[in-house]
């Protein structure tokens, strides 16, 4: 079988926006990857150690694998189906049938069974997201946003990395966009979106998301040493910097993507503070990436003085505190 | 972030450049190429050193007869007891007890079969039980 849809690869920093901006540019709505990712509410923050990736708590610094496409469809307007399979066979006819239509797919999948991603990023991290657009042979041709151009995958590791166990388990799970609005009120989509976000980050009262989240993990990680002594505290302090900043996840990245965001809604509403918290995002997206050269000195090894738990839970603190702000002040901007 | 100041640490990336946001000269946003950060650089590497350390660890209680051949490669595949029992569809229970050699080289040809094909290897190769040597870690193999 060969089918091959006409579809413009544009790489991004993080999965699930860049497939839902370059699934929306295909079907004639051309959004950039941070107005797709603030609109989708892609911003978050949660602490999760009962949740272990390789015998390592988890820390997420967006939504939930999903939420993007499942905030970002309602708000503008747009349907998008999807569908989830027990039965592999089904899953990879479902996928054929849908090209064969001449729709481009999108695709939950499992990071650690794809030839195409380097090495060194294959753990068992099962939300990474990609857009097939063909197939040529035994192979998909395959649209992965943090990629610089198309790739390749056999339909064999795709099979399997679309049925990858464990926490996060995609089950097969694909989408497709089913409808697009007539009109998009974008100006009033973000204000909703932001609205979301905040009240997600100030108010859930629970006390491992959002801003309580992140001072929670500054305790934390204040008594890894002492708990877990030096060598694990090193391993789980390695693990959150990984999350922060690896390839499709970046943490300080994401500050960065939302504070991007932010600057263009300033532009989109003519709203100036907009611009000035963006800025100001900016700069905890600087912080949380302060925080990650001190961990990664004390995971080589190499610290230096002030080097200490302690100062890096400070960080981690005063990120809480600069976020809090923003967020309360964007509350005020929009409701 | 500025983009003068987006890193260009080559690694881990394999020469594939990231995108990351950062600012222009004039303040907006922009989305910069970046070959990698040693910071990122220096928590991956230590991700790999500690399944390679694991990965030996494993070898030597094999070797002592503590585990069965398949402890090696739920290491090496970076699977613990409940991942792997979900990837060939037992319960815990039991792959808890192939662990055993001693139940481990009465397995049947099709579970044998079953594991080899989680773990992409021949069938051969894994029953036969062959172990390397040493553990290569990705950072030097």
């Amino acid at each position: 079988m060969k089918v091959e849809i006409p579809f413009s690869h544009r790489q991004s920093a993080h999965c699930e926006s860049g497939v839902l901006a370059n699934l929306l540019t295909h079907h004639g709505l051309e959004l950039s990857e941070a107005m797709t990712f603030g609109l989708g509410a892609g911003l978050f923050f949660a602490y999760l150690p009962f949740i272990k990736l390789n015998h390592l708590p988890l820390t997420t610094f967006r939504s939930a694998a999903g939420g993007i496409i499942k905030h970002a469809a309602p708000a503008l307007g747009i349907c998008v189906t999807t569908k989830r399979f027990s039965r592999e066979k089904k899953a990879m006819e479902a996928l054929d049938r849908l090209l064969g239509n001449g729709v481009p797919v999108g695709l939950q999948i499992g990071i650690y069974w794809l030839p195409y991603i380097p090495r060194a990023f294959r753990f068992h991290f099962n939300a990474h997201n990609l857009v097939v657009y063909g197939q040529q042979g035994d192979e998909y041709l395959i649209s992965d946003p943090v990629m610089p151009g198309p790739v390749t995958c056999p339909s064999m590791d795709l099979q399997r990395a679309r049925f990858a166990k464990g926490a996060l388990a995609p089950k097969g799970r694909l989408y497709y966009i089913t409808r697009m609005p007539q009109k998009i009120e974008l100006a009033q989509a973000a204000g909703k979106a932001i609205v979301k976000v905040s009240k997600l980050m100030t108010k859930t009262p629970v006390p491992i998301i959002g801003v309580r989240g992140i001072r929670f993990l500054a305790n934390r990680l204040e008594k890894w040493p002492v708990k877990l002594g030096d060598k694990k505290a090193a391993l789980y302090l390695g693990q959150l910097v990984r999350m922060q900043e690896e390839i499709g996840t970046g943490g300080g990245g994401f500050r960065f993507i939302y504070a991007a965001f932010l600057q263009e809604c300033g532009a989109l509403l003519a709203e100036k503070s907009l611009t000035g918290l963006s800025e100001k995002m900016t700069a905890v997206g600087d912080r949380w990436r302060e925080f990650a050269v001190i961990a990664a000195r004390i995971c080589k090894g190499r610290a230096e003085k002030d080097d200490t738990y302690a100062a890096m839970a400070d960080i981690i603190r005063d990120c809480a505190e600069r976020e809090r702000r923003i967020f309360t002040r964007l509350l005020h901007l929009f409701s | 972030m500025k983009v003068e100041d987006v890193p260009q640490d080559s690694g881990i990336t394999e020469g594939v450049s990231e995108i990351r946001y950062a600012l222009d000269n004039d303040g907006r946003y922009v989305m910069a190429g970046s070959k990698g950060w040693d910071v990122v650089n220096t928590v991956n590497r230590q991700a790999w050193d500690e399944i390679s350390h694991q990965t030996a660890e494993v070898l030597a209680r094999i070797r002592r007869g503590e585990v069965s051949v398949l402890a090696y490669y739920m290491a090496l595949n970076q699977m613990d007891e409940m991942l792997l029992a979900k990837y060939a569809r037992l319960s815990r229970r039991r792959v808890r007890r192939h662990l055993k050699p001693k139940v481990f080289a009465g397995l049947k040809r099709d579970m044998q079969a079953c594991y080899a094909r989680i773990f992409r290897v021949e069938v051969e190769e894994f029953a036969s039980g062959r172990l390397p040597d040493s553990v290569i870690n990705i950072y030097e193999g």
